[in-house]
């Protein structure tokens, strides 16, 4: 009896009794999280969705607000977050294959992609607070009006799109803290030596919880800094 | 065990793609092709979730049917709410 292999899986501490075998606890939380992002997806969508139809009514104040983002530090953001969506591969890979210490460094990799992001936003949201296009009583297009005589601006549309910019940009962010803070959590459990090739469903469902918040940020970027950066006639 | 061990050189192509690929729609952007701007935009962007979703998210190996039903049903809906909402908006203005 000892020698069955269901025997064995019984006696690894990680496998929860309500659960048959450790693969079919694998597949549970996998699914769980798919369905948490399934919510996540309707979330954001309702900011998408109103998105969407402003830029259809006011699709001058989009433009002018869109050229007035940085293009260069949403670039490099970009291709931060895909640099942090590697190494989240990659860790997964390193949990699979039981490589403790490979694992907690691409871990902390993510953490430091994760945290320049933010930074890089908030140096961002820093120069858009100097330029007065945070909404709100101190609101001022002037600098897009005088910047762009060419695009007929309304100051109170203008302002709608800067809502949405700091609504999406920062729903997106608060979920970059959330997402540093769980792979705080898994770093320290890896170097505790917690995930073995048997058992890593946090590092995987963790790095699922990232990976999507980096295609949010593939669908952000286009639609906020790209709306029109064609040379102006 | 049905989850697969990918290749890491396979992430390390997909990652190089991706990042090709944004800067290729960020360059794109400069250039004026009207209407088909914002068209090129959303179809690099979909390209770009595709692979991660494929490749760096596992939907590709996935054994699980469900995992691949509830991505299927996440986009579904947001598609539904996208097109029936804007179904309205963009036909205010008619008749």
């Amino acid at each position: 009896m000892s020698n069955s292999p269901i025997a064995v899986e019984q006696h690894n501490p990680a496998l929860r009794h309500h659960f048959a075998d450790m693969e079919q606890q694998r597949q549970a939380s996998s699914l769980g999280m798919w369905v948490f992002l399934a919510t996540e997806v309707m979330f954001f969508g309702g900011m998408f969705c109103a998105y969407l139809i402003y830029r259809y009514w006011y699709f001058n104040e989009f433009a002018a607000g869109s050229r007035s983002l940085d293009i260069w530090l949403g670039t490099i953001n970009t291709a931060v977050l895909i640099c942090s969506s590697l190494t989240v591969a990659l860790g997964v890979r390193a949990a699979q294959m039981g490589k403790r210490k490979l694992l907690v460094v691409l871990l902390l990799l993510t953490i430091v992609f994760g945290v320049a992001f933010l930074g890089i936003k908030g140096v961002e949201w820093y120069t858009k607070f100097q330029e007065h296009h945070i909404p709100g009583s101190s609101f001022s297009a002037d600098n897009l009006i005088k910047e762009y005589p060419q695009i007929r601006i309304d100051p109170s549309h203008e302002q709608i799109f800067f809502s949405l910019y700091f609504a999406m940009t920062g729903l997106h962010a608060l979920h970059m803290i959330i997402g540093v803070g769980i792979f705080t959590f898994l770093t320290y459990y890896a170097w505790k030596g917690r995930y073995t090739p048997e058992y890593h469903n946090p590092v995987e469902i963790g790095g699922l919880y990232w990976h999507f918040v980096d295609i949010i940020w593939i669908y952000l970027f286009p639609l906020l800094y790209l709306i029109d950066r064609k040379p102006l006639k | 065990m049905s989850e697969p061990i990918v290749p890491s050189k396979l992430y390390v192509g997909i990652w190089i793609t991706l990042l090709c690929l944004t800067v290729i729609t960020a360059g794109v952007s400069f250039i004026d092709l009207g209407p088909l701007n914002t068209v090129v935009a959303l179809v690099i962007a979909t390209f770009k979730a595709l692979l991660v979703v494929l490749f760096f998210m596992h939907v590709k190996y996935a054994s699980e049917k469900l995992s691949k039903m509830v991505v299927v049903a996440a986009v579904f809906w947001l598609l539904l709410l996208l097109t029936l909402s804007m179904a309205d908006y963009v036909t205010r203005l008619w008749s």
